[in-house]
């Protein structure tokens, strides 16, 4: 793994060094619970989750190189508390949000760090970053990053954007060619489920004596943020799940994959006001247009035509189709899971 | 099929394989492969393992197979149902087949066959007789055609070989036994590559999905400067020499597609990738779990052997494809078209007793044409 100084562990504090530089510093748990010199990083921790909650990333104040040790050290514990404090409060719904914040931040250092012409110490971190994280073997030639091909693929196969494709990229020699930005939003998902794993996989401490308010008040955020009610995904297709996922992760599910999901669960019996909070999540929820839009589809405003549900055929045209065996001889998602002749 | 061409095929095809042990052999890494046959007139046999040379002829001596199948994927378990195989890798294989070629010729040397009547004519859209529209067509041998796909072939090599960094060691090149070809991709850095990504990379080799901005051309702010020029790598490159020309028509032509606009360019890029984008069957590259015809085995659907082309350009599968014995043997042959086998014309026939050699006579069987007298 890494040497990694306070520098970059206040950049990527989800990497291995931080919770040894924790221990190093001699600090046990229970003393930011008391201890009011350690008051300011628990009020950090708080601010940092808060932030992410509300779909925000947290903005430190120090501007590289320009910090003082303690500045750096108050980071890259506020971090590690925030962790703690998801985990003492139990809510799966924070750790999602943080996640995804933690991870666009990350981003924002990672693409600084390999757009520095200038530092080659700072790329080559950037580099060894991706490559412990996520096995990509990055190498600079100019301003350009080349990827191997493969590499490119695999990381980009979820996005929908035609830019994305490898048609539409820069390819030699077995490389693509990506420029810093492009490079990092590669990786940009697999950052956010690095750092999922992360505070899953932690371990939670009993509570902290002193801590009791903040947790309780995570825990309501928690709540208030869970949707009422969970579809659950169990006998759907892979097209249907891949779609819920994708809108589940907050990501961008273009308009033909939410005409598929939504006419989709109509025809399941679903009703509206049961789907619609599944687009919650996306970048350019409105509610009002969501259902709108749903109602149309149902067939209760507008013209009163109902849709259906398109076909495999037309959904693999859209890259909408990641067929299993269970999918043979079936021509629509409709008809998935029913026995065959 | 009569029950007289069916023993009329199988005695053909087991002296083939008794003479020809040197022709067919198993891939590399074999214990790691699933083998799979079919007999004639009867289903598929799949989840086969086979461990040598010796195993597999012994298997063929047995079964006498229509066709003999074996996955170009690796396997902890090839003989175990798929879902429990345990998946590997998987060599990169490419179908170019002259039937997706769109060509010209392709009417003038396809037969069809009424599927309600049995009526064979060179009518291809509906029977002349019961004016049925389920018609199956068989085409007969055509250069064009081969040649054609030969151009396919070597525009794929080049796209493996400058922007995928394939050596030219590690492509093989195999007539399917039919009319097109199989192009085998081993050691290469896309064998660990799943379903989904070897789809996007056959829409990169048939440059399908391109949009104006990859090539230069934006909606808006345009600029000169982003156009491709000759010199460039990969599709920019090909792309420019295509649509240039030559060198002084570039400025010129810049002008115009600019002047266009962005939605023209869009259309020229389709039609442009209609040409220079590699005519490959996307659905075969991308199936990972399939077999295919084993090299050295032979087609069902012509008798010809699928064969390793040393040399390309050479090669003509009309003459070395076809292996099977000279003895004549008289037919009841229905071919309306003309064609040629082993330097030979057969045909045209209407409905008529002929005497012809072993292997005119199962080409014609295997597409339907004729029948044992
Ligand atoms: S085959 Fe049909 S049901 Fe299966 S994933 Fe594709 S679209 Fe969905
Ligand atoms: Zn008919
Ligand atoms: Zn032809």
């Amino acid at each position: 793994m890494l040497e990694l100084g306070t520098d970059e562990l206040a950049k990527y504090p989800f990497l291995e060094g931080a919770g040894k530089f924790l221990k190093e510093k001699g600090f046990p748990l229970s003393q930011f619970g008391t201890d009011p010199d350690l008051k300011s990083v628990v009020d950090k921790a708080y601010h940092r989750l808060k932030v992410s909650t509300k779909g925000g990333i947290y903005k430190s104040e120090i501007i590289d190189g320009e910090a003082s040790d303690t500045a750096r050290e108050k980071e890259i514990f506020s971090f590690l508390l925030a962790i703690v404090l998801i985990k003492l409060s139990g809510m799966h719904t924070l750790v999602k949000r943080f996640a995804l914040a933690e991870a666009r931040r990350a981003e924002n250092h990672l693409e600084k760090d390999l757009g520095k012409a200038s530092d080659k110490s700072k790329i080559d971190l950037a580099i060894r970053i991706i490559y412990d994280l996520f096995n990509i073997e990055v190498t600079k030639e100019d301003e350009f990053f080349k990827i191997p091909v493969s590499d490119y693929l695999k990381h980009s196969i979820d996005f929908h954007e035609r830019e994305w494709k490898l048609v539409n990229r820069h390819v030699e020699n077995g490389k693509v060619l990506l420029t810093p930005d492009k490079t990092v939003r590669l990786i940009r998902k697999e950052l956010g489920t690095y750092i999922t794993s992360k505070i899953t996989n932690a371990p939670t401490p009993p509570m902290i004596p002193g801590l009791e308010n903040i947790v309780n008040e995570l825990t309501s955020i928690g709540k208030a943020l869970t949707p009422s009610y969970t579809i659950t995904t169990g006998e759907y297709p892979p097209c249907i799940k891949h779609a819920i996922e994708i809108l589940e992760k907050g990501e961008n599910l273009p308009h033909s994959g939410r005409f598929m999901l939504a006419t989709f669960l109509l025809s399941k019996g679903q009703t509206i006001q049961q789907i619609a909070p599944l687009f919650k999540n996306a970048p350019d929820y409105n509610p009002r247009v969501t259902l709108y839009q749903l109602n149309h589809l149902a067939g209760t405003s507008g013209s009163g035509t109902q849709y259906s549900c398109p076909s495999c055929e037309k959904l693999k045209t859209q890259s909408l189709c990641f067929p299993i065996p269970a999918c043979d001889n079936i021509i629509n998602p409709l008809q998935f899971g029913r026995k065959k002749k | 099929m009569q029950e007289a061409d069916l023993s009329f095929l199988e005695d053909s095809f087991k002296k083939y394989y008794f003479n020809h042990f040197d022709l067919i052999k198993v891939p590399e890494r074999t214990s790691e492969r699933e083998f799979g046959y079919q007999k004639f007139n009867s289903g598929m046999t799949r989840h086969i393992p086979i461990k040598d040379d010796k195993e597999l002829h012994l298997m063929l001596m047995q079964n006498i197979p229509s066709d003999v199948y074996c996955s170009n994927a690796y396997y902890t378990f090839p003989s175990l149902p798929m879902n429990e195989k345990d998946w590997k890798e998987a060599d990169l294989i490419f179908d170019i087949d002259a039937k997706d070629l769109n060509l010209s010729c392709r009417e003038g040397h396809t037969i069809s066959i009424c599927n309600e009547c049995n009526k064979v004519s060179k009518t291809l859209t509906q029977c002349s007789k019961c004016n049925s529209s389920k018609l199956e067509k068989k085409s007969v041998p055509c250069k064009n055609c081969i040649d054609a796909s030969k151009i396919e072939v070597e525009k794929l090599s080049q796209v493996l070989i400058d922007d995928l960094a394939i050596t030219k060691e590690n492509i093989q090149v195999f007539f399917s036994g039919n009319e097109g070809f199989h192009v085998y991709v081993y050691n290469s850095q896309f064998q660990e590559i799943g379903s989904r990504e070897r789809s996007e990379l056959t829409d990169y080799i048939s440059l399908r999905g391109a949009i104006p901005e990859t090539f230069g051309m934006r909606r808006h702010k345009q600029d000169r400067a982003a156009l491709p020029d000759f010199n460039e790598k990969g599709w920019r490159g090909r792309f420019s020499k295509q649509i240039f020309g030559s060198r002084s028509k570039r400025s010129k032509i810049i002008t115009e597609l600019l002047a266009n606009g962005y939605s023209s360019f869009q259309k020229t890029l389709d039609d442009v990738s209609e040409n220079i984008g590699v005519k490959i069957d996307p659905n075969v590259t991308m199936d990972i779990h399939r077999i295919f015809r084993l090299p050295g085995s032979i087609n069902s659907k012509s008798g010809l052997t699928k064969l390793f082309c040393d040399d390309l350009t050479k090669f003509d599968p009309y003459v070395e494809a076809s292996f099977l014995s000279d003895d004549t043997v008289e037919i009841i042959a229905n071919c309306p078209i003309e064609f040629k086998l082993k330097n030979k014309k057969f045909g045209p026939y209407i409905n008529e007793k002929v005497t012809v050699p072993t292997f005119a006579a199962v080409y014609m069987i295997c597409k339907k044409l004729a029948r044992i007298a």
